[in-house]
């Protein structure tokens, strides 16, 4: 416990009137990380289950890490194979690693800076919801993304879509998302078409200098030509290119099984997003334009793109889905439809599973209303009917 | 018997320390104390000076606003010290017992013969009114209303808590004259569980009965009103705990106010948990000497781990503590790296931890820590989970929090007393203090209302 007397030891230099009290929220922060805070409840309960946000963050974030480190490797077999340089699995992977590593320490250098003074300023503890966003924002960009756009991306969504309605649990929109659709609206050529998604130079070393190497994701060419690329199984193994993490239905499935597990995210929301995806790609291919987009099979609509990933880590964050469990439901559902929808009749862009959660997190609200209505018009019969 | 109301929400808490079915007659208390504090929603009018010899069963204090309602000493004696808190609240009058005890004599009456108003204004006199709750908004009943029914649970399902069967025996007779008692006031409902199986429980008299089955809360009496006819705006139910119903029966019975009651000394850190008979009001350590398993790193709790309040051995029972729990404090513990260390000991209802694996009949140790962070409501459906009652409770407490009076009503307030959202508050990851807020609420409600 030696560890535990230096803390106690050093912790007056941070509170109000210490010298170092401008990183008190830091301290705070490290302390508890260290130590499960050994204060007991003064009012109410006299008794906690041990649950904690802290530890349902970092769930998520394990549930992550298949996907963080498929997605590595991805980066680096898809360099690999097409420069033609021979290279381990090993080396592939080191090289992705180091592809993808300084943006997860942009992302998370940014976001926890913001976090970390808007704790100080509001003196609050550090909320844990950074720890899930920062991680998951790496993974949904090409690893070629510029780090300076990464930054700012990072920056406004922490400010924008998350501190100026008070913080983690108070945000009705997905952070990550929100991050990502900045790029997207205002760096557009950086997150789409055939250059981003293969990086083309070497790292420490490893890989090749080549350049013009392009590379279109399965949904780009099928929303440029006229056939849908053929399926094949590295489609769910994740040998395609694409965003870092969202390529591979396996990883993201493991991910999904211990989300689902602990009970983290919710199985109905997750559930219903596939049903949503499969019906609306059912309906296209049954009545939808002749397009390769519409024409495309369920699976391929499943396996390809951001469905997966969206569905299971994006879809079911409780902060911005629908709170009442008949709304989850319905908020699935729609999410569900609306991406493949998006895909199919938005020539412009061949991804809509962004938008279509970005969509459903503004209706959400709306959505529970309706179905705490009905608990409400319940109540209110009750007491017509006494009379 | 009477069909059988199933819940399936809800979450049986085993802790360590389940009192054995022995019954114990306790020695008696240097000194009793009644506090009205314990009685919400009545402000105190003391009717009795420092050095002044009463009576069991003569008021102490009088409700201000109702002053026909009074609140009794348990024992005869003299009133050694009204202590006073903030603001000169007055927290506890304490008694000194005499050797011989003498008891104000209330005639004994057959409740068969008294009309309803009578039944009552003798309670107010006898000062066992302060003994009926009211929803709305969980306080003592107010004598000028008529309730539209009276509840009475005679199960209950807290961790720990004192089985109700135990209490019972040798009181069959009181309790039945309690229950026609209430009667006379307003039609009566008895909720018992589907365990229970005594004949004083199972046969009763003018009242309804109904049979519940599942877990925790299934014993409280809000989730059982809200299952057989719940409150509506304007409407005004009274509660009352199975034991005063007791204390109703021995007054009419006997002509006596005898607040002798049988609590349950519980918890990990009590030395043979068990059932002690004793005097309402007396000193928690006259309950807890000799049975502590330490001195240092406890906390005693009057009443249950969940809606009792944290008290020291100089407090006094509470009037509506049924038990005595004593589990660790835990501020001598530090978890290294909790965030994801297994923590197998430690219990919780979320899969992220090992607990759930074990035996449903194993008992866990919890301490009093809180084990994480106040932070916003995150995660969805982890009070619903545990909230058997036909609302939302999470927009009702986002109602309760913005002050929105109109959304209050809307989703049901009417309905809830604080205890209800106990589990809430135990299973809540985001630690927030559901039952101060729901109480904060229903004072806010009241002065809106006035």
């Amino acid at each position: 416990m030696g560890l535990k007397k230096f803390i106690d030891k050093i912790k007056p230099n941070f509170e109000e009137g210490g010298k170092l009290q401008a990183f008190r929220s830091v301290f705070d922060g490290f302390e508890t990380f260290l130590f499960v805070p050994n204060t007991t409840s003064k009012s109410g309960v006299n008794i906690h289950d041990a649950f904690d946000s802290k530890r349902m963050m970092i769930m998520v974030v394990i549930a992550l890490f298949p996907a963080f480190l498929f997605g590595s490797y991805n980066v680096g077999y898809q360099h690999y194979m097409l420069s033609g340089l021979d290279g381990s699995v090993w080396n592939m992977f080191l090289f992705g690693f180091l592809a993808v590593l300084p943006r997860l320490i942009v992302s998370y250098a940014v976001g926890l800076t913001i976090e970390f003074i808007v704790a100080q300023w509001k003196k609050q503890e550090i909320h844990e919801g950074f720890l899930v966003t920062g991680f998951i924002i790496p993974l949904i960009i090409p690893a070629t993304c510029p780090l300076w756009i990464l930054a700012l991306a990072v920056a406004f969504a922490v400010i924008f879509a998350k501190e100026l309605f008070g913080g983690t649990g108070m945000n009705f929109l997905n952070v990550a998302l929100i991050a990502r659709a900045f790029i997207f609206f205002a760096y557009p050529t950086v997150i789409t078409g055939e250059t981003v998604w293969v990086v083309d130079h070497s790292i420490l070393g490893l890989g090749a200098d080549m350049d013009g190497l392009t590379a279109a994701t399965p949904l780009g060419i099928a929303s440029t030509t006229a056939a849908a690329p053929e399926f094949n199984m590295n489609m769910v193994w994740g040998l395609i290119p694409g965003s870092v993490g969202e390529t591979s239905v396996v990883a993201i499935a493991l991910g999904a099984l211990l989300l689902l597990y602990t009970g983290i995210a919710s199985w109905k929301t997750m559930f219903s997003v596939f049903a949503g995806g499969i019906l609306m790609a059912v309906v296209f291919n049954q009545w939808g334009p002749d397009n390769a987009m519409a024409q495309m099979s369920w699976y391929e609509h499943i396996c390809l793109g951001g469905f997966c990933f969206g569905a299971v880590f994006m879809a079911t964050d409780p902060v911005t889905s629908a709170r009442t469990e008949t709304g989850k439901w319905i908020y699935g559902l729609l999410i569900g439809i609306m991406a493949i929808t998006i895909r199919v009749l938005n020539p412009g862009y061949p991804e809509g599973m962004m938008l279509a959660i970005l969509l459903l997190n503004c209706f959400a609200p709306l959505i529970d209303y309706c179905v705490v209505q009905r608990n409400v018009k319940k109540r209110a019969n009750r007491i017509l009917n006494n009379k | 018997m009477a069909e059988i109301i199933r819940l399936r929400k809800g979450l049986d808490i085993k802790l360590l320390g389940n009192p054995s079915c022995e019954v114990i007659q306790s020695e008696s208390s240097d000194t009793y104390a009644l506090c009205p504090p314990d009685f919400t929603g009545v402000t105190p009018k003391l009717a009795v000076k420092e050095q002044q010899m009463v009576k069991a069963g003569e008021a102490l204090f009088i409700d201000k606003n109702h002053p026909e309602v009074k609140f009794v000493s348990p024992v005869s004696g003299e009133v050694l010290a009204v202590n006073r808190g903030a603001r000169r609240k007055v927290l506890s009058i304490v008694v000194k017992p005499d050797a011989k005890q003498k008891h104000v004599e209330f005639k004994t009456k057959s409740v068969q013969s008294l009309s309803g108003d009578e039944v009552k204004s003798h309670l107010m006199e006898s000062g066992l009114f302060g003994f009926f709750r009211q929803r709305p908004y969980d306080i003592i009943a107010n004598p000028d209303d008529t309730p539209r029914g009276i509840f009475v649970s005679a199960f209950d399902t807290n961790p720990l808590a004192p089985d109700f069967e135990i209490v019972l025996k040798g009181n069959e007779l009181d309790f039945q004259t309690g229950l026609s008692a209430l009667a006379k006031i307003a039609p009566t409902t008895l909720s018992i569980s589907a365990s229970q199986t005594a004949q004083a429980l199972t046969q009763v008299n003018n009242v309804d009965l109904y049979v519940f089955k599942g877990p925790h809360p299934a014993g409280n009496v809000g989730v059982q009103i809200n299952r057989i006819r719940p409150v509506n705006k304007g409407e005004v139910v009274w509660t009352m705990a199975p034991e005063a119903v007791i204390f109703i029966g021995r007054l009419f019975n006997k002509g006596i106010v005898d607040l002798t009651r049988i609590i349950a000394v519980a918890g990990e850190e009590i030395v043979n948990p068990t059932y002690l008979r004793i005097m309402s009001g007396a000193r928690i350590s006259t309950i807890v000497k000799g049975r502590l398993k330490r001195k240092d790193h406890i906390r005693i709790i009057n009443g249950n781990v969940l809606t009792g309040v944290k008290a020291s051995e100089d407090d006094y029972l509470g009037s509506f503590a049924n038990m005595i729990t004593v589990i660790p404090e835990g501020d001598d513990v530090n978890e290294f790296m909790g965030w994801i260390a297994p923590r197998f000991k430690q219990y919780s209802v979320s899969r992220t931890f090992f607990s759930w694996l074990s035996c449903s009949k194993k008992r866990f140790s919890i301490d009093a820590r809180i084990k994480g962070g106040t932070r916003h409501m995150i995660m969805s459906n982890e009070y619903d989970k545990v909230f058997p009652m036909d609302i939302y409770p999470e927009y009702l407490i986002k109602a309760i929090i913005t002050g929105n009076i109109d959304k209050m009503e809307a989703y049901g307030i009417y309905e809830v007393a604080p205890e209800d959202f106990a589990l809430c508050e135990f299973v809540d990851s985001s630690k927030l203090e559901l039952q101060r807020i729901v109480r904060e609420g229903l004072d806010n409600l009241r002065a809106e209302m006035a």
